[in-house]
């Protein structure tokens, strides 16, 4: 896929979660705009080996996410990516859907942990690592963090396990947004230097523009040929990317728009920020 | 009159012959040992983590045995839930091993969410439960185990009686698909079963039948001992009692329970456990709902333990065999 249809899909992502939201009516804004470009990269860059129509296929790359409050963009790549239909969308947060307002295993195809209380994701992906040496299978497991969720001790935890045993087939990609939900991370509770201490922890770490889907592909592709260690990337984004008065504001982590500001974010997201005329409109 | 009182005895079920004279001692956790060897044979997905409790839980048995199955942890019981989820989830059959007070203490969190919620097929196991811990004092004596664990969905909840039947429960819960939660104990205690005795998840088995018998004990893990000691005294007061052995707290053998209820019309729980919640707890909820009768419940009574040798806690914190004959009586005397 060239870059440009990569880019577009991103966009049909992020115009997905805006709808989904404003349907649903609560959830989280910021981190699902932000993740879109990883979240295509992984699923549209060639870089997972998964198989949409048989989501339980043994030899499948795991994407494990952690920080379950951003699913909205989960489900609508999974959607894209041909394993439940599109109109299920709509469904989020609704009674009766499979499109939980935090991920169930087990109800949508795609999803391979429940997760929503933060800082449980990496202990899940490192299990499915090890059961993956142990077997001798050749599945790469990734798993998508956030960065506030390193407030949480399991985290750390978890990360001085993956470092002793020299985890290679684990991929940790990090939200590095800057925001939870009181404010700014270095505010709350610092973070900082999160390459040092993962580095301190026996991790390679590679730092990324997570909103340039090359580059996604690209730190991905390097994480593949490290042996020896966990790989961390540090996948640096825009909260609330593609629309410009939900960017870089904390207020806008854990709350959807309502339908107005949804109308203007989707007239941004259509208009590509107004560079263009929208197709839609 | 000996002879006599081992007839109350339940021989279908072949006890130990020698139960009230001189029962060979060992403690629930060596069977635990045993059942993770005997399991790990049977099926090579089995795998053991601990987190830095080793001996004591007894999986270096496993880990003697099956090096390449075996999972240091270090002390991080939350990480120790969540590995066990992921190997779960990829086709193993975990068994974790601390003591109660950190599993599911520790990470209750875990075990609701990576475990239950993502219904994985993780056996969590507690050594060290109850008061009988002894010594070490009330931060390890685990208390609350039971409640915690029977109030999530998915879980199946067993507190096996003695060392042989812990070596059951263990093999047994490797073969069922999804969650378990098993309890264990630190202190050599009475080994009441035999190779020959049946275990059934979801079975409770009556251990002491007399003819015509006035009240009912249920009892789970090594106080079954106490139970059977109780039952066997009040014989001599001409109270005729029957004990039910419910190893498995969750799913609750409701057939067994009505059944013995509507036999002998007053009930005393017995566990070493908070009464708030536990074992007693759910005995009352599936009688009340079915067949109301008085029931007395001997177990903690809102309060922590403390340091001390397990038969003295026991006795100081209402566990006793003592105090087990007094709720039997106290509970006839509430018979309509």
């Amino acid at each position: 896929m060239t870059e440009k249809e990569l880019k577009k899909i991103a966009n049909i992502i992020r115009e997905d979660i805006i709808e989904m939201l404003v349907e649903a009516g609560s959830g989280h804004s910021a981190g699902p705009l932000g993740m879109a470009d990883v979240f295509t990269a992984l699923f549209f860059g060639d870089v997972l080996n998964y198989n949409s129509k048989n989501p339980e296929w043994p030899e499948r790359d795991r994407v494990v996410l952690s920080n379950g409050h951003i699913c909205p963009v989960f489900y609508a790549t999974l959607a894209l990516a041909g394993y439940f239909p599109k109109e299920e969308l709509k469904t989020l947060r609704k009674i009766g859907t499979r499109l939980q307002g935090h991920p169930h295993r087990g109800s949508l195809p795609g999803i391979e942990n429940a997760s929503g209380p933060l800082g449980q994701g990496l202990s899940q992906a490192i299990g499915m690592a090890l059961a993956a040496k142990m077997d001798k299978k050749k599945s790469q497991i990734y798993c998508l963090t956030s960065d506030g969720e390193h407030d949480e001790g399991q985290t750390w935890e978890a990360i001085m396990f993956a470092g002793k045993n020299k985890l290679d087939n684990l991929t940790e990609i990090m939200d590095r947004n800057n925001i939870q939900i009181d404010g700014f991370t270095e505010d709350v509770m610092p973070l900082e230097p999160l390459r040092e201490k993962y580095e301190a922890f026996n991790w390679h770490v590679l730092e990324i523009d997570g909103n340039n889907i090359e580059a996604v592909i690209a730190g991905v592709n390097e994480a593949k040929a490290i042996f020896e260690k966990p790989v961390l990337i540090i996948a640096h984004t825009i909260p609330g990317k593609g629309v410009d008065f939900m960017e870089f504001d904390p207020a806008w982590h854990g709350v959807p728009p309502n339908k107005e500001q949804a109308k203007e974010a989707l007239h941004q997201l259509r208009t590509l920020g107004g560079k263009i005329t929208g197709e839609h409109e | 009159m000996e002879k006599i009182i081992k007839n109350m005895l339940n021989h279908k079920i072949k006890l130990a012959e020698n139960l009230f004279e001189k029962p060979e001692m060992k403690a629930t956790r060596d069977g635990y040992g045993e059942g993770l060897v005997l399991a790990g044979k049977e099926n090579k997905d089995v795998v053991v983590l601990c987190a830095d409790l080793t001996d004591s839980t007894r999986s270096i048995v496993f880990q003697k045995e099956f090096p390449e199955r075996f999972i240091e942890i270090g002390i991080a019981e939350q990480n120790m839930a969540g590995i066990a989820a992921g190997l779960a989830v990829s086709g193993k059959i975990p068994f974790i091993s601390t003591y109660a007070v950190f599993c599911p203490g520790r990470n209750w969190d875990q075990i609701r969410v990576n475990v239950c919620y993502n219904n994985a097929n993780v056996k969590l196991t507690g050594a060290h439960s109850g008061v009988s811990v002894g010594p070490d004092g009330a931060t390890h004596q685990a208390l609350e185990d039971i409640a915690i664990t029977r109030c999530l969905p998915n879980v199946v909840v067993l507190a096996p009686c003695d060392a042989i039947e812990t070596r059951k429960a263990t093999l047994a819960a490797s073969k069922i698909q999804g969650p378990v939660y098993l309890r264990f104990a630190r202190e050599k205690t009475a080994v009441i079963t035999t190779d020959r005795t049946p275990f059934e998840i979801g079975k409770a088995e009556i251990f002491y039948e007399p003819e015509n018998p006035q009240a009912l004990i249920i009892a789970c893990g090594p106080l079954v001992y106490k139970s059977l000691i109780a039952a066997k005294e009040l014989e001599k007061d001409g109270i005729k009692v029957m004990v039910v052995n419910s190893h498995t707290i969750k799913p609750i053998d409701e057939k067994t329970i009505i059944e013995a209820a509507k036999i002998c019309g007053v009930v005393v729980s017995v566990e070493d456990h908070q009464i708030m919640g536990g074992m007693g707890s759910a005995v009352a909820e599936v009688l009340a709902k079915n067949y109301p009768v008085p029931q007395e419940f001997i177990g903690m009574r809102n309060s922590f333990g403390e340091s001390g040798q397990p038969e003295e806690l026991l006795e100081k914190y209402g566990m006793g065999v003592k105090d087990i004959k007094e709720a039997v009586k106290k509970a006839l005397k509430r018979k309509k």
